[in-house]
């Protein structure tokens, strides 16, 4: 199995290369190094010597892929694209538009973040997965048909409406939580609460539909038949039988997010003033500061791969028959 | 009059083109015919696409754009001057347009939102709430909605007897007794219940909207109604131009992969790792952050702000296309797979027929379902990201009527007392019953249509 993990990390690479190629293409070749210094410096008093500093001054005066001047394996190592790569590759970020330095702000607000996205990721778990399983056990029944009628209406609201719906009646008229903010610790229970809680309801029509199409597919199948047959209650069919075969699609969808989870929620964070990565994003799209956004789409493709490579090793644990 | 199309009216109008066309073709297969039978033999379906249709409607009146010669009183003959770009839809609608306000006031309200200061005949000044300049009042509602009500019942009796007399060669009154009685193998009673009610509801808003602000009018007092409308075209366009630019990708690269095999299955399946690997919001936002800055650079790209808007919208669409082609393709590679060890497949190979004509004629109908299902799968997703894209400030051009755009702007009042509610609630509303008809008409195709709920 280890050889394994580590054969799959080495296969990473070259898809990590091509996100780093695709933001290169379109940080780089579209929006080149001279319209970003003009954009920098202010577009009047621009001069070419001005843009040669200060092209030099951040080292974008190389050639972009082929150095064509240099020798040897200088040819590709001393150009901009792999420069850029390789600082990616250490985690080394660089510094903000507005000179801070970006590894240590997303170490800084990853908590935050993770505070706010972990628990909504479990707490709808569990309720997704209950819900689905006593809707499969009164298969057919009207509980079943109206809950699946309710499930299609809380996916078809726009997300915003359940947050701005949320903020008005719990803490606008009812003031019964802070409207937006956070506080590490206990203190911060009372900002997380909302925002979990409507994470959780938002997401509940897709979760429950997926896993009770999951289950359904389980429960026409021999064995569960032969399971009715030695007599076994219909509860303990469901979670002895049902649950534990249909655990394997399960864990393909969700076990693939949870690295992810550190990056937070674009929407979630900026509407609840948490300092998280999500607001950290979404702060950093609407004062175009491309090396944040070039930094967390990195980030985001290193920690959904790590998802894949989990998603892998989860079935070894649940499925005795996969050996890695 | 001189049409102006813009891109976005071309691609829509030669989607159309081109389903028509492409369903006069699937038309001719019995097998297809029974599917889309069955799928409308519910209900539930048979609404949805009466909504769906709607709201196609609008968005294709409002897909022609056109310039009015305005005669410019004193100039001479030869000089020409347009008029700024329109729609039929801003035609249909133009009182809402012209009816603005000063500011806010809620539906059906005779006097502004908030009180503003007034300076009385003998100097004195004092607060209160002005009376707002485009309602008169003067009509009773009542009437008015007797009138709408009338008008809309006697059009959509006009329209379901017209579709009766057009659409059965039986008797008309044998017809029109078994639809009432619902006894068609199809729910055309439904239909027609639908249509009435949607007719009915638009006519009343429409004739009050001479009258009143139905929905409210929003902080600089330009009509919510209006705008509501205005937006369909926008959401509608988002989700239906965006699966058509991803739609040949998809298939193209899935076929050639789980066919082909060897290196070309590497390569493309590097390919769709690789993109699906970056979050998708961060990819559009790179996109759209990329396009900012590029359509800054080309002032010569357009020439009036609704060209600018419009071809941000084409981009928009453009970058939706490329970041949401991942998934489909996967799915496409995976049964191209599956198809092509079928024995029917080996044995066309076995006569030596070509590759091509087997894409053509044996995997890619049996692809149909999938392909199918997931576009319209993608267009209640699309039309629901365009809202949240907005709010990030990577969605359509802020000048653009577009319901993500409405609730951007109500968002920040929501800090009022007592709240303005009817621009965010205008909408929701609007977006809801689009997504929810999606939604529902989805889940119908999907039922019908995948071989694994048939089984």
């Amino acid at each position: 199995m280890f050889a394994y993990v580590i054969r799959r990390i080495l296969y990473a690479v070259p898809i990590l290369i091509g996100v780093n190629l695709i933001t290169f293409m379109l940080f780089f070749m579209v929006n080149t190094p001279d319209d970003m210094a003009r954009a920098q410096l202010g577009a009047k008093q621009v001069t070419p010597a001005l843009i040669q500093s200060w092209k030099e001054e951040k080292g974008y005066d190389k050639p972009l892929f082929v150095n064509t001047g240099a020798e040897g394996l200088e040819r590709v190592t001393d150009t901009l694209f792999f420069k850029e790569s390789l600082k990616l590759f250490q985690f080394d970020f660089g510094t903000s538009d507005a000179n801070r330095d970006i590894a240590s702000d997303i170490k800084e607000r990853m908590m935050p973040s993770l505070a706010i996205a972990l628990p909504t990721f479990l707490i709808a778990l569990v309720t997704n997965i209950s819900l689905a399983l006593l809707l499969v056990l009164f298969r057919g029944s009207v509980l079943d048909m109206g809950m699946m009628v309710v499930a299609v209406m809380i996916m078809s609201v726009s997300g915003l409406f359940y947050i701005i719906a949320g903020q008005v009646l719990f803490s606008k008229l009812w003031h019964w939580v802070p409207i937006s903010g956070f506080a590490s610790g206990w203190e911060g229970v009372k900002f997380i609460i909302l925002p979990v809680l409507i994470g959780v309801f938002a997401g509940m029509g897709a979760g429950v539909r997926w896993y009770r199409s999951i289950f359904l597919e389980q429960i026409n199948q021999d064995y569960v038949r032969t399971a009715r047959a030695k007599g076994l209650s219909e509860i303990r069919v469901l979670f002895g039988h049902v649950l534990k075969n249909g655990m394997l699609p399960i864990l393909t969808g969700v076990v693939v997010i949870i690295p992810s989870l550190f990056m937070g929620s674009l929407i979630m964070e900026s509407f609840f003033g948490i300092p998280g990565l999500g607001s950290y994003t979404i702060d950093a799209i609407n004062a175009q500061d491309f090396a944040i956004v070039k930094a967390m789409v990195f980030l985001g493709s290193v920690l959904y791969i790590a998802g894949l490579i989990l998603t892998d090793i989860s079935y070894t644990l649940f499925d005795p028959r996969v050996k890695l | 009059m001189i049409l102006t199309p813009l891109w976005t009216d071309l691609m829509v109008w030669a989607l159309v083109l081109g389903a028509t066309v492409g369903g006069w073709f699937a038309a001719r297969s019995l097998r297809t015919r029974r599917q889309w039978h069955n799928i409308f033999r519910s209900g539930t379906a048979m609404a949805s696409a009466i909504v769906l249709l709607f709201y196609l409607f609008f968005t294709l009146l409002d897909s022609v754009h056109f310039r009015t010669v305005s005669e410019m009183p004193g100039t001479k003959s030869e000089q020409v001057v347009y008029a700024p770009m329109q729609s039929l839809l801003d035609l249909l609608l133009a009182h809402n347009l012209k009816n603005s306000e000063r500011t806010y006031s809620a539906p059906f309200a005779t006097h502004e939102y908030a009180k503003s200061i007034v300076v009385d005949a003998d100097g004195e000044t004092r607060q209160a709430y002005l009376p707002l300049k485009h309602v008169s009042g003067e009509s009773s509602p009542v009437k008015r909605t007797l009138t709408a009500l009338l008008t809309g019942l006697g059009m959509s009796i006009l329209g379901i007897m017209f579709h009766i007399w057009c659409c059965s060669r039986e008797r008309f009154k044998t017809v029109l007794i078994k639809r009432l009685r619902g006894e068609d193998t199809l729910p055309w009673r439904t239909a027609y219940l639908t249509f009435s009610v949607l007719l009915l509801l638009f006519t009343w808003l429409y004739v009050m909207s001479f009258d009143y602000h139905v929905l409210g009018t929003d902080k600089v007092g330009g009509d919510v109604l209006y705008q509501s409308i205005k937006s369909i075209r926008t959401g509608v366009l988002i989700g239906i131009l965006t699966t058509l630019i991803m739609l040949p990708v998809a298939v193209l690269l899935g076929v050639s992969a789980g066919l082909f095999g060897g290196w070309v299955d590497d390569a493309i399946q590097y390919l769709y790792t690789t993109l699906s690997s970056i979050p998708g919001v961060l990819l559009i936002a790179a996109g759209v952050l990329v396009m900012q800055v590029m359509m800054d650079g080309h002032p010569e790209w357009f020439a009036s702000t609704l060209e600018r808007s419009d071809l941000r919208l084409l981009f928009l669409i453009l970058i939706l296309g490329i970041t949401s082609w991942t998934g489909l393709c996967r799915l496409i590679r995976a049964e191209t797979l599956k198809i092509s060890q079928i024995e029917f497949v080996t044995a066309a190979k076995a006569f030596g027929v070509g590759k091509l004509t087997i894409i053509r004629r044996h995997i890619v109908p049996n692809l149909m379902h999938i392909i199918l299902i997931s576009v319209v799968l993608d267009f209640s997703g699309l039309v629901l990201a365009e809202a949240v894209l907005s709010y990030v400030g990577v969605g359509v051009d802020p000048t653009m009527y577009s319901w993500g755009n409405m609730i951007n702007q109500a968002r920040l009042e929501m800090a009022r007392e007592p709240m303005v509610w009817w621009s965010l609630f205008s909408a929701f509303v609007f977006m809801f019953i689009l997504v929810l008809a999606a939604n529902l008409l989805s889940d119908r195709i999907q039922k019908v249509l995948d071989p694994r709920n048939s089984l």
